[in-house]
């Protein structure tokens, strides 16, 4: 079947989709967007998070047909999805989304958010880098996914916040601190940016 | 395999009676882990996540009508007034990103006795309405689960909505895992008090083939409390009561070992959590019923 939806604010078209197949298959095998990682494929450990219409979710258990009309936006998409949020005022809800206008003129380039080379990083992106919160990486995107979605929704939050927020990602390397480091650093950074 | 995409409830029936071995998709979170790991091949998914109003619910005079797909997220943060019970269940269901999907709905229809929301739904009291081209019914939850994975749906039916009861006193959910997120219940128990009708709910996961009440449990602390005058003095619960309560939910179990932990375990964690449970309400019940006597 055939399956129309938006990613990072692109139209896309995925075809020969399989009707059993994961949102999260169709992002990395057929649309060429393998930021979102494929861990479990059974919602345990949250690397494949994205956000579907503005909410989390693991793509693994979506669906691709139930994806049709929708908006996601993965890991390749928040350094852009940020900064539009940051442009306006904050509403990045997945109801602004990308203008038409801006979505068709955005082409891929080597240098886009496809591969997130020469692109500038969103705030918990550099947060987590400045904050060495990355060791191996693949629990990387769905964290950074997950977490900048509760900055947008809690700009101030408690640690218990973070904690229950990141409650549904897993990683083997950190052991978290520095993860709760740098989602700290990102809140701090965005209050004082206001 | 085919994909279903119903743009509404009627066409979701009429699809159902067509194909009755479709399984019907919404959040996914069971569906697809087992596509995914190649334990299903369903010939049809029927996804209802186009149909709107079952993300919808109504606070009626006596119950909510939830609607199967609301998903646990909200239920958390919208009806822990009237749900208070189903509300801290929802927040033990898996993860934020899991809560975000799932719903009701789901739990129901895969009836695994390891359901988060089943012991809330038991001892709040509710009805699953249920439905197909030859009409709507309204299960009472008691009757719904039929068996391990199995549950009073005929093959053309659909889940719409559940009606559950609003909480008339205080409710609690408790449940064994081995950590706070991520995690399948060990077991778990519910329960609730119904000071207007001077009766108490329980609900146990996870330790029976089903879902299931403690019901000689229930009954012998009705009579207790009904005869030790509790509902009116509000006094706190003798401990001998309490513990004989406990007994009785550890006897309403009929669990089996398993990864997860032994049956002899459950029984035990079953008897705690009931105590502790009862202790929590009726504190919290005794708390209302002093402050509405200082009014007074
Ligand atoms: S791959 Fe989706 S939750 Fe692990
Ligand atoms: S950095 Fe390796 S799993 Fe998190």
């Amino acid at each position: 079947m055939r399956v129309n939806f938006t990613v990072n604010g692109r139209p896309q078209e995925a075809d020969d989709v399989w009707e059993g197949e994961s949102l999260l298959y169709v992002l990395r095998e057929r649309l060429g967007l393998p930021g979102s990682k494929n861990a479990c494929e059974q919602g345990e450990c949250g690397s494949c998070t994205v956000r579907l219409d503005g909410v989390p979710v693991c793509s693994c258990l979506v669906a691709a047909g139930q994806v049709e009309g929708c908006e996601v936006v993965t890991v390749e998409g928040l350094a852009d999805y940020a900064k539009q949020r940051a442009e306006q005022g904050g509403c990045a809800t997945g109801a602004c989304g990308t203008p038409l206008d801006a979505a068709k003129q955005w082409e891929a380039r080597p240098s886009d958010s496809q591969t997130g080379e020469g692109t500038e990083l969103s705030p918990i992106q550099q947060a987590f880098i400045d904050a060495g919160a990355v060791q191996c990486g693949f629990c990387t995107p769905g964290l950074l996914v997950a977490a900048d979605e509760m900055l947008e929704r809690n700009p101030t939050p408690t640690d218990a916040d973070i904690r229950e927020a990141l409650s549904g990602n897993l990683c083997r390397c950190t052991g978290y601190e520095k993860i709760m480091d740098a989602v700290r650093l990102a809140a701090a950074r965005q209050g004082e940016a206001v | 395999m085919d994909f279903l995409r119903p743009a509404s409830w009627e066409e979701a029936l009429a699809a159902k009676a067509e194909h009755p071995t479709a399984v019907p998709i919404a959040g996914g979170t069971d569906v697809m882990v087992e596509i995914n790991f190649d334990h299903r091949r369903p010939e049809y998914l029927l996804d209802l996540n186009r149909i709107g109003e079952l993300s919808e619910w109504e606070v009626g005079e006596e119950s909510v009508r939830l609607g199967a797909s609301v998903p646990y997220t909200r239920i958390m943060e919208r009806l822990r007034g009237e749900l208070p019970g189903l509300a801290l269940a929802s927040h033990t269901v898996a993860s934020p990103q899991i809560r975000n999907r799932g719903g009701v709905g789901g739990n129901l229809g895969t009836a695994s006795p390891a359901g988060d929301a089943h012991p809330a739904l038991l001892a709040a009291g509710a009805e699953v309405e249920a439905e197909s081209v030859r009409g709507s019914r309204l299960i009472p939850i008691d009757e719904f689960y039929t068996g391990v994975k199995r549950n009073a749906l005929a093959a053309d039916e659909l889940i719409r909505a559940v009606h559950i009861k609003k909480a008339d006193g205080p409710q609690q959910f408790s449940k064994v895992g081995t950590r706070n997120a991520m995690v399948i219940a060990v077991c778990a128990f519910g329960l609730a008090l119904h000071p207007s009708s001077r009766t108490v709910r329980t609900g146990i996961g996870s330790a029976a083939p089903t879902p299931v009440r403690a019901k000689a449990a229930e009954e012998f602390l009705n009579a207790a409390l009904e005869e030790g005058g509790f509902w009116d003095n509000g006094k706190i619960i003798t401990p001998s009561v309490a513990k004989q309560f406990a007994e009785l939910c550890s006897a309403a179990c009929n669990p089996i070992d398993d990864v997860r932990g032994t049956a002899s375990y459950r029984r035990h964690a079953v008897g705690i959590m009931a105590r502790r449970t009862l202790t929590w309400t009726w504190e919290s019940y005794r708390g209302t019923a002093a402050s509405t006597e200082g009014v007074a």
